[in-house]
């Protein structure tokens, strides 16, 4: 089973990730499931009416606005990153948290690896599923790699020139 | 200039702990090589032709004497003895070793210097002009604003995997020293009618392969602002610039394809939510950066023209020197006076260990212990008291930093080139070396006046080829190193970009083909007329007709 980094533990992953050309047949009535942007758009009903948890994944190109009005709907909102160079869910993950009022689960998945972590979580994400072939032990050191940021985000409402002693 | 605190000390030193990590963990091979590259290039560490090179970020230009001294320490234990100025006032490193570059950080820090953000796809180090704070034509000093954006650039949680590098500079002066224009992100100092400060807000600028002038989208952002407004261009930019593609990842490409118009209003409707938020910038804030900019302590002295011109005129080279090294200062009995790093036979912008500890020595001597690196690749003296002006010439001779040739054809800027650097084309420093050779009749330069002449060693542009008056750019023409030669750019307001000549020349012609360039300039030029007018009146074809005609 894979563990991933949720609030700073160590947890086992309980959720279903399902793949990018995933169809409402793959899908059970139970269980926690993360289904494609595509899918939620296509079936949201029969996915609203399941008994089993719900999140989504976007895509590196997909957009937040599109379902910024049916957040409630989500426990868990998975921001996939092709390249852990891809910086553009950094601002997804800003605007969910700070411009729409997200309160869920918000994950990193993809490539995702331990020196990105720090500012993966000042932008608001709170679970990172690592890339597999990377241990999330040692990854939970890059926490506490600075101790202290110049920049509001997600994790600080105050840039640090406002809380300057 | 800017002291840290116990915050930005703090983040320095555990930036130096994180990267001794990662050098470690990628040293034992914990991290793959193509893991490891965009870390050590967010800070400065490029795996070049020879040996890693390492880049330092000087904010803006700006060292103090102690910084000075260890640069040049750093030279002597880890490098061969030298160190390269960069086009964007930057310092670099041509030799060090991987496993060092931890401990040249450590060092680094214990003088308050860093290299974060000197490569890689973030927000570089902050430009500006090389005489802020003591320019006359100078509406205020940029300086606080290029630390305030240098703290808020820093790893900026957000916009640390861009498309694309990104760099911004700022201009609060009459001219434009900082080339604005040509930046992702100009910011150019404005007074409104009310008399607030504000900035002109430009983007899209940017050389390299796709060169542009950028557009000015904001005639008045009012300076609380600043920061939110900057954080709206990058959201827009980060989330919709190219990823596709590198060589389109730049904001200039996405603001072309959307129009500036469009893209501007991009970014107000982005800037809407942001406006009045936590990182408005509070006036306490910018008086606390402030006070680090403060005149030094100047004392009340009278302009010695009189006594100057006496000295002109027993001392001609001096009088040359004058002319074009020193630059004339706000404060009465003051005076600005460039480095020369450009003599015959150096590689331009670099200076040795000695030198930089014997600059070092001059900054505190007779400039309050504060020096200036310019894109220009030379260094300045900012604050020289007239009175001992003829004094430090003499000394400036000793040293070879006295070449009387800045703003002159000579002033060669020029990137490192195929010597160097892994992503050339071709070399650079041997044609900067060949033009000076020809040109070193001083008379002659002094006649010609004015000329920028810029070299790349590749379409990167590092060499700013396309802004400079005669730009040179190293090609590859069937595996041989050939040069494109271009005309008519300029880098200050209403920046423009060179055309091209023709085709592209060997390296042994380029000196004649320089010549050839200025023989029609000399030939065509109205009285007291500079090259780049002439240029402009005449267009390009005289040149292109002087320098392709067939050998008889
Ligand atoms: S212009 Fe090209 S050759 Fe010159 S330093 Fe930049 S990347 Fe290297």
């Amino acid at each position: 089973m894979q563990r991933i980094i949720k609030n700073g533990q160590i947890i086992d992953e309980t959720w279903q990730l399902l793949p990018k050309d995933a169809s409402l047949d793959d899908i059970r009535n139970s269980g926690d499931i993360i289904v494609p942007l595509a899918l939620w758009v296509e079936h949201d009903r029969a996915l609203l009416a399941r008994d089993g948890g719900l999140g989504v994944w976007l895509d590196a190109g997909e957009e937040i606005e599109e379902i910024a009005d049916q957040l409630q709907h989500f426990q868990v909102i998975a921001l996939n990153f092709p390249a852990f160079t891809d910086g553009r869910h950094y601002s997804t993950a800003y605007l969910l948290r700070t411009r729409y009022g997200y309160g869920g689960e918000v994950r990193a998945i993809g490539d995702v690896l331990r020196d990105q972590l720090f500012a993966l979580r000042r932008v608001g994400f709170d679970a990172f599923a690592l890339r597999a072939d990377k241990d999330p032990q040692d990854a939970l050191q890059s926490f506490a790699d600075f101790a202290e940021v110049y920049q509001a985000s997600a994790d600080q409402p105050l840039p640090l020139f406002r809380r300057r002693a | 200039m800017y002291v840290y605190d116990e915050y930005d000390q703090r983040i320095v030193e555990d930036r130096v702990k994180q990267f001794r990590d990662q050098t470690r963990r990628y040293l034992n091979g914990e991290l793959s090589g193509d893991e490891f590259r965009p870390l050590r290039l967010q800070n400065g560490l490029y795996i070049q032709r020879y040996a890693p090179m390492l880049r330092i970020a000087v904010p803006y230009g700006l060292l103090a004497s102690r910084q000075v001294r260890k640069l040049a320490q750093i030279a002597r234990d880890y490098d061969k003895g030298y160190a390269h100025i960069s086009t964007r006032q930057n310092v670099q490193f041509n030799w060090p070793d991987l496993e060092d570059v931890p401990e040249i950080l450590a060092e680094l820090a214990s003088v308050q210097l860093h290299s974060i953000q000197t490569s890689g796809n973030c927000v570089r180090n902050t430009t500006t002009d090389q005489f802020a704070g003591v320019a006359r034509d100078e509406l205020i000093d940029p300086r606080p604003w290029c630390e305030i954006i240098r703290q808020w650039s820093t790893f900026h949680p957000e916009f640390c995997q861009l498309p694309r590098k990104f760099k911004i500079a700022v201009n609060g002066a009459g001219n434009d020293r900082a080339a604005i224009e040509v930046h992702d992100i100009g910011l150019e100092a404005v007074h409104n009618a009310a008399g607030e400060l504000g900035f002109r807000v430009l983007v899209g600028g940017g050389l390299g392969r796709t060169p542009m002038v950028g557009s000015f989208i904001n005639e008045f952002l009012p300076w609380q602002h600043l920061l939110s407004y900057l954080d709206a261009i990058l959201r827009v930019y980060n989330r919709y610039g190219r990823r596709d593609n590198k060589f389109k990842a730049r904001i200039k490409i996405l603001v072309k394809a959307l129009g500036a118009e469009a893209f501007a209003e991009k970014v107000n409707a982005e800037f809407a939510h942001l406006k009045d938020g936590p990182t408005t910038l509070t006036e306490a804030e910018v008086e606390r950066v402030a006070r680090h900019f403060v005149d030094p302590a100047y004392l009340a002295l009278v302009d010695l023209d009189d006594e100057l011109s006496r000295l002109d005129n027993e001392h001609p080279g001096f009088a040359r020197w004058r002319s074009r090294n020193t630059t004339p200062h706000k404060k009465a009995g003051y005076v600005a006076v460039t480095l020369s790093l450009k003599p015959t036979g150096t590689a331009p912008g670099d200076v040795s260990d000695k030198q930089l500890d014997a600059i070092a020595d001059l900054a505190d001597r007779y400039s309050f212990g504060e020096v200036r690196n310019s894109h220009f690749q030379n260094i300045i003296l900012a604050d020289v008291e007239q009175r001992r002006l003829f004094e430090l010439w003499g000394e400036l001779r000793e040293l070879g930093f006295a070449t009387p040739n800045v703003g002159l054809l000579t002033d060669i800027i020029c990137c490192p080139g195929g010597d160097f650097c892994s992503l050339a084309n071709a070399k650079s420093i041997p044609v900067a070396e060949a033009i000076q050779r020809r040109f070193d009749d001083l008379d002659y330069l002094f006649d010609l006046g004015e000329i920028d002449l810029n070299i790349s060693g590749c379409m990167n542009a590092c060499g700013h080829h396309h802004v400079g008056h005669i730009g040179i750019l190293g090609v590859d023409k069937k595996g041989q190193e050939f040069y494109q030669v271009s005309l008519g750019g300029h880098s200050g307001r209403d920046a423009r970009l060179a055309q091209i000549l023709g085709p592209s020349f060997a390296q042994d012609d380029m000196a004649d083909v320089i010549e050839k360039i200025i023989a029609v300039y000399v030939e065509q030029r109205h009285a007291d007329e500079l090259f780049i007018d002439t240029y402009q009146r005449i267009g390009i074809d005289p040149f292109k007709e002087r320098v392709y005609a067939a050998n008889h």
